[in-house]
């Protein structure tokens, strides 16, 4: 494992972190850390543990055991909004916006823009639609009007509407669940752009994806996760895709398959 | 629109027609003047669209407005509040027990209900976001429990049905503190006497509208009846928005109850049983999505005032009243009709 020898404290690690929901083990014994500025992936199929890692990471749950640090600090977050307020933002695969709700109301929910004192503290409407629609624009996101309700966007605009909303509040952790699923190539690509963008911005991202192509096109550091336990851990240096790809699908079992099919075929 | 941004090519111009054909409670609205006109002319009195006859519909359409208005925010949150019928009783009768029984003051006494009613309200709200039940369910429960409540507490402390004498004092002399509270919660004005609870009705509009569509807040109350799994996610604090809005609809029950009160005298035991499901209808009407995130402050006060015409119509039209329910049934059915029927055609929103 080459670890970048910086002394520069990880944005974000864990350390033999495990979940149990009553006598399921969802997680067990994981390890990974989050470096700045970097594309840190994690991949993982179905029922790996991505959802409870991210859930972990988010302040969604509180792990059983283990410790999470937040640059090199032990951290334990109680609820979504602790893990906000230090940074740490999460776009959720399909829970991220409200889909009854404007594109401009959605953008600054849980950040409204307010003017004045209580009682009589008033919501920057005004000037929270035009900021939505010029901060959209200069991620390179073209809405075409931000009082659409969100449930009108494509998957890939709101996504990508999630995406800016994080990097605009200045998040300096990004935690993006499954962001290319349910994506065509085109607009994966859209969202891949994003995620490189923000890395060069100076914000480090965790990519949780079951797409190793996906992951290799952007990712700088790999951990793959399986049964809920970290099974590898991988560099952009030390890894080509075609391996990537392997360990992900369970290597020799995929090669095996492939002859049985080319034989048929 | 911001100087810097130009109009997209791809939003195809939206008309102003179709801008307001877009706000929630407009199917409301032309119902609501379908139905005054409809009770002018159908009037054998003449009277109902005379400013008396204003003044009778308002007044029906005031002290349900006030909670359908709470209803409505409550709705666009998500939740359900059936005990918002009983806890006009409950109130009024708790503040009329505290003032008969143990001597306290007036104001105190209604100072006392609404702390009461908080009460009510935050335990509503707290049982429903803790257990994670529906909140149909634990409202009925507190209806049904509220209702025993009222009538088992009434009867223990005074034998009858009903609290009496708010007015005077045992020994006949007026309460201290009576007309002034009356001049607040129940007093007339004008020659036509309008009732102040039109004002209470009114400007607790124009607050919930502020409230949900200028401040953080009512952002959050669309946020959480949208999705609030969602909402959450983005750090919107779910929990004390909801048990805020159930505060908020028990304590408009409490005004209400003490609006009652005042102009009454007593309160019966059984009071605003029933109406329950009225504040809920005004709501629909003003086209609030039952299942929550959509819907409007003023859609709830637009659905009061049709009720309230219907009430006062039927009866100015000299029509057997016992119709009124059957009318009440078939404008729900059509107000909700209409309601889907517009967002389709002019939302032009998938859904």
């Amino acid at each position: 494992m080459t670890e970048t020898s910086s002394h520069e404290p990880a944005a974000l690690a864990l350390e033999n972190v495990g979940k149990r929901f009553g006598s399921v083990i969802a997680l067990s014994d994981v390890s990974m850390s989050v470096p700045k500025n970097r594309v840190t992936c994690v991949l993982g199929d179905n029922g790996a543990g991505k959802s409870t890692l991210i859930k972990i990471l988010s302040g969604v749950h509180t792990p059983s055991d283990g410790q999470m640090y937040v640059n090199g600090e032990p951290t334990t977050f109680s609820s979504p909004r602790e893990a906000l307020d230090m940074g740490i933002a999460t776009v959720f695969q399909d829970l991220a916006t409200v889909p009854l709700m404007a594109v401009w109301r959605n953008f600054y929910l849980g950040n409204e823009p307010t003017r004045g004192f209580w009682p009589f503290k008033g919501l920057r409407a005004k000037y929270a639609k035009e900021s939505c629609k010029a901060e959209l624009a200069n991620m390179g996101i073209d809405i075409r009007d931000t009082e659409q309700p969100v449930g009108t966007l494509s998957g890939g605009e709101r996504q990508a509407v999630s995406i800016a909303r994080a990097v605009h509040f200045g998040a300096n952790v990004l935690i993006l669940d499954e962001p290319t699923s349910a994506l065509g190539v085109k607009q994966s690509g859209v969202v891949l752009k994003h995620i490189r963008n923000a890395a060069d911005a100076g914000i480090s991202v965790v990519f949780i994806t079951h797409n190793p192509h996906h992951a290799y096109l952007v990712g700088d550091n790999f951990y793959l996760l399986n049964r809920g336990q970290m099974m590898a851990e991988y560099t952009k240096d030390n890894v080509s895709r075609e391996e990537l790809v392997k360990a992900m699908a369970g290597g020799a079992e995929l090669e095996a398959l492939a002859h049985e099919l080319g034989a048929k075929g | 629109m911001s100087t810097a941004t130009a109009v997209d090519e791809r939003v195809n111009k939206a008309s102003p027609l179709t801008r307001i054909m877009r706000r929630p409670e407009i199917g409301a609205l032309m119902g609501a003047l379908v139905v005054y006109i409809f009770f002018s002319v159908a009037d054998q009195t003449g009277t109902f669209f005379s400013l008396d006859g204003t003044a009778r519909w308002t007044d029906v359409a005031s002290t349900y407005g006030i909670i359908a208005v709470a209803v409505a925010l409550l709705m666009i949150g998500g939740e359900f509040d059936l005990s918002s019928g009983v806890m006009i009783g409950s109130s009024g009768l708790f503040a009329g027990l505290l003032m008969t029984e143990y001597s306290i003051g007036v104001w105190p006494s209604i100072f006392l209900t609404f702390l009461f009613a908080a009460a009510i309200g935050f335990t509503n709200g707290w049982l429903v976001v803790t257990t994670g039940l529906p909140s149909f369910i634990v409202t009925l429960a507190m209806f049904f429990s509220l209702r025993g409540i009222n009538l088992g507490v009434t009867k223990l402390l005074t034998d009858t049905v009903r609290v009496a004498g708010i007015a005077e004092l045992p020994d006949g002399s007026p309460r201290p503190g009576y007309e002034s509270a009356k001049a607040v919660f129940a007093s007339d004005f004008s020659a036509y006497s309008f009732r102040i609870a039109v004002v209470w009705w009114l400007a607790l509009t124009v607050v919930a509208t502020l409230v949900l569509t200028r401040t953080r807040f009512g952002n959050w109350i669309f946020a959480v009846g949208g999705d609030s799994n969602a909402a959450r996610n983005v750090g919107v604090p779910v929990r004390r928005t909801k048990i805020m809005l159930f505060m908020y609809v028990s304590m408009s029950s409490c005004l209400v109850g003490i609006i009652s009160l005042m102009r009454l005298k007593s309160m019966q035991a059984g009071q605003g049983v029933t109406q329950e499901f009225i504040f809920i209808i005004a709501a629909v009407v003003g086209g609030c999505l039952l299942t929550g995130g959509y819907g409007s402050a003023i859609g709830g006060t637009i659905g009061a005032a049709i009720i309230g015409m219907a009430f006062i119509g039927i009866a100015y039209a000299q029509w057997n009243t016992d119709w009124t329910w059957l009318f009440l049934g078939l404008i729900l059915f059509v107000a909700v009709l209409t309601n889907s029927l517009i967002r389709r055609r002019f939302q032009g929103a998938r859904k």
